[in-house]
């Protein structure tokens, strides 16, 4: 597929824009082992950590929602073998109310925070930056790398929190106060809570440190000819969601700050009078609004969802681009709209907080803008569906996860019209119709997302490809079994099912669903079981795979397959390449792919992107 | 084609562009608390707090140490390394007074009955002011480093890139101190 590029002859000539690093460039540059695996400063070796680190947090997180799934789908089965590895956390074999509440909860906070920000971020915005952008590294290497061991800071102190004797954060992923404030108001909110706050501190840190490298590398690294409008949709994902993690994270971190003079220096400012039944206590403090710390947290909490969605929306864009065989849709429309959701991402924050008190006037505004979210949305599932349109399909296992992501970003994003509603929130918030909508449309999405980053990006990564057969299974099984997981808890959240709920049996109401939670809970178990799969494959075909033997596999424009199978520090042996098109000339003048680093020839027909 | 080139070359160098985005960040940060402020305010048991005179004197010391950090910059660009050396042990001497007169502020305020109990203007301007002071212990952190790096015999380092970041961010958390100045007197 290669045959008609060989670029590196044809770059040789040209003069490069190297900032840094030349004396990187080559194999010459001895490493040890320290410096090459452990604290690399290497682009590619940091990503490769981001994600490995994210998948073992990814066993983790699923693990605990198969354990609170055994609990919602068997309450009156009892599993010893529980008790035998989790002691008096699931004393008699049955999941303990309070160990529940510890595993929704750091069930979310993994999976937002660790899995799918740091883990799918950290990963594809360290690997495809410099790569598609033609730098030899990020803007700054070093802080690369501290963002990487702020993010291990952060998942060691998250870790602690599991095993000190009062358990870690209970009251759910937001942290609301007074549960969160308040020590004595539940085991989780001990010291199981304070790891939780430091531990999302150093990852705040982390994000930010990452996040300041992604937007100067991507606005001041680019090679000669790369304009902005000739980057790769995965680019300019990258970079609004660089740019809203670095404006919203503080806000949270500020929140937090707050929060931790409440809970330790006795302030007011969350926690009002308050009369506490397990110590028969009132509480000095007065005052204080729960609500300021909701404001607080959803105007990270929302943009955070963007966080998560935007980059995988690129790598979906990317993949499916160049395995349609076809330039993407209204490239200058996806930029767009990706702009216009990362603007309206930081004004919805409060349709988070429809019935928890906020002014219902104020709640008219925030109905319109969210609502609003759907047109950007709208318009990129549209370009997605015609890039596909009349496309030569590869159906490579990349593939197949962005037309899954694409089929679920629908499903997903047509409940959260409901649910941007506040009136519909009325009856809806706070029961399995969130749950099933916010799991659709932007936790099983962006796993799809990443998954076909992952598969399309792995022969770059690692030089072999993963195992194709276990790849269908991989997706069939979790396309297959998401949509029957969560579907049907729409129909749950109608009825007026509340999450979090630990057992609903003693709930005349809702034993009519008994049934179905067991079922839920079989095909979550199936789920993850293929998950572990993937994770199987990943690791053989590291070492094991099929080696990849043509520097580009996929037939791919863009300029991370222009560098050598496995590229070393610096990613590129002679002179960095230059950019004389955008990335999408596929099946441009009856030829199958044009790189981006060809020159423009005079009887070429005229560029037609904007 | 050309004409991208030289575009390219006119770029800011990114690590000043990095610092650029650094302070949008805390900027948010502090956004996020003032406005945080504004919210608690309106609402029943706000407290206020007497505004200490010796702020004054720590905003007019700030104030001076932004200057000194600007000639030091001058300093550095024209070659001068006694005087950019003296610039900014000045400069740091400066921010390290900042920070006494701010503790002896808190001391001032603490006195007059305002501890961490309630979620008053006091409580806001501790923690607020509190962490615009631990941005300036950063900051001097950084100046000490420079410090060293002027006096090492082994590299002669003419590269104003440094230098001209720190400025960036001394002059940042200056006029981050006059917008918080600014703030706490109207809206005490």
């Amino acid at each position: 597929m290669s045959q008609e590029v060989n670029l590196q002859e044809q770059v040789g000539a040209m003069t490069t824009h190297e900032v840094h690093h030349d004396e990187h460039h080559g194999h010459h540059h001895k490493e040890t082992f320290i410096t090459k695996y452990v604290f690399s400063q290497d682009h590619k070796m940091i990503a490769k950590q981001f994600l490995i680190t994210g998948m073992i947090w990814a066993i983790i997180g699923g693990l605990f929602s198969v354990l609170f799934r055994l609990q919602l789908g068997f309450p009156n089965e009892s599993f010893p073998i529980l008790e035998e590895i989790l002691g008096k956390w699931a004393a008699g074999g049955k999941i303990q109310p309070e160990f529940y509440y510890a595993l929704t909860t750091m069930h979310g906070t993994v999976l937002v925070f660790f899995v799918l920000t740091a883990g799918l971020s950290g990963t594809f915005a360290n690997f495809l930056i410099p790569l598609q952008l033609g730098a030899r590294d990020m803007a700054s290497p070093f802080m690369n790398m501290l963002s990487y061991w702020f993010f291990f800071l952060a998942s060691i102190v998250m870790v602690s929190s599991l095993f000190v004797q009062t358990g870690p954060a209970s009251g759910g992923w937001t942290v609301y106060p007074p549960l969160s404030a308040l020590g004595d108001a539940s085991e989780g909110s001990k010291i199981g809570m304070d790891l939780w706050l430091i531990a999302m501190a150093l990852f705040v840190v982390s994000s930010l440190l990452g996040g300041l490298n992604y937007i100067s590398t991507i606005l001041n690294m680019r090679t000669k000819g790369m304009s902005m409008t000739r980057m790769p949709l995965t680019i300019w994902a990258l970079f609004f969601t660089a740019v809203l993690g670095v404006l919203s994270f503080p806000v949270l971190l500020s929140g937090f700050i707050l929060l931790l003079f409440d809970r330790h220096a006795g302030t007011s400012f969350y926690l009002s009078d308050i009369f506490l039944a397990s110590t028969q206590k009132a509480l000095p403090n007065e005052g204080g609004s729960a609500i300021l710390y909701q404001h607080l947290f959803w105007f990270l909490g929302h943009p955070e969802v963007y966080i998560i969605i935007l980059p995988t929306m690129g790598l979906v864009s990317d993949v499916m681009s160049a395995n349609s065989r076809k330039p993407i849709f209204g490239y200058m429309a996806m930029v767009g709209s990706m702009f216009a959701i990362a603007v309206l991402a930081f004004l919805v924050w409060a349709h988070h907080m429809f019935v928890t008190g906020l002014n219902p006037f104020l709640g008219a505004f925030f109905v319109l803008l969210t609502l609003l979210i759907a047109v950007p949305s709208a318009i990129k599932v549209f370009n997605w569906i015609t890039t596909l349109w009349r496309g030569n399909l590869r159906f490579t296992p990349g593939m197949l996860f962005s037309i899954g992501f694409v089929s679920l970003f629908i499903s997903g994003g047509l409940t959260g019209i409901f649910l941007g509603n506040s009136t519909l929130d009325i009856h809806l918030h706070d029961t399995y119709f969130v749950i099933a909508h916010f799991h659709i449309v932007m936790g099983v999405s962006a796993f799809f997302g990443m998954f076909a980053g992952i598969y399309h990006w792995f022969p770059k990564m690692y030089g072999r490809y993963l195992n194709n057969t276990l790849a269908y299974i991989h997706f069939w099984i979790t396309l297959v079994g998401a949509y029957l997981i969560f579907w049907p808890m729409h129909y749950q959240g109608l009825a007026g099912v509340p999450r979090r709920y630990l057992d609903f049996s003693g709930w005349e109401s809702f034993n009519q669903f008994d049934g179905l939670n067991r079922f839920l809970s079989i095909v979550t178990i199936m789920v993850f079981a293929v998950q572990l799969l993937f994770v199987f494959n990943f690791i053989y075909s590291i070492f094991k795979g099929r080696r990849v033997t043509s520097q580009n596999p996929w037939g791919a424009t863009t300029l991370e397959w222009t560098t050598p199978i496995n590229p070393g520090h610096g990613n590129w042996e002679g002179e960095i390449p230059e950019v004389h098109r955008w990335a999408y000339d596929y099946g441009k003048d009856g030829r199958d792919f044009v790189p981006q680093t060809e020159a423009i020839s005079p009887n070429e027909s005229p560029e037609s992107k904007h | 084609m050309r004409a991208e080139a030289m575009e390219q070359r006119k770029r800011i160098h990114p690590n000043k562009f990095t610092m650029w985005v650094a302070i949008a960040s805390i900027t948010m940060m502090f956004a996020g608390l003032t406005s945080a402020y504004i919210v608690k305010r309106s609402q029943p048991s706000w407290t206020s707090f007497e505004m200490p005179v010796i702020f004054w004197y720590s905003t007019v010391v700030m104030l001076a140490s932004s200057v000194t950090i600007y000639l030091s910059l001058k300093a550095f660009r024209e070659r001068e390394r006694n005087k950019y050396r003296q610039l900014i042990t000045v400069t740091a001497v400066l921010g390290v007074l900042f920070v006494v007169l701010q503790y002896l502020g808190f001391k001032e305020i603490w006195a007059s009955g305002i501890s961490f109990s309630g979620a008053g203007g006091g409580q806001f301007l501790y923690i607020i002011a509190g962490l615009h002071g631990l941005h300036v212990v950063g900051g001097v952190i950084a100046l000490i480093v420079l410090f060293f790096k002027a006096f090492s015999t082994r590299f002669r380092n003419y590269n104003p890139v440094p230098v001209e970041v720190m400025s960036t961010y001394w002059h940042f958390v200056d006029l981050l101190w006059l917008y918080l100045m600014v703030f706490f007197m109207l809206l005490q």
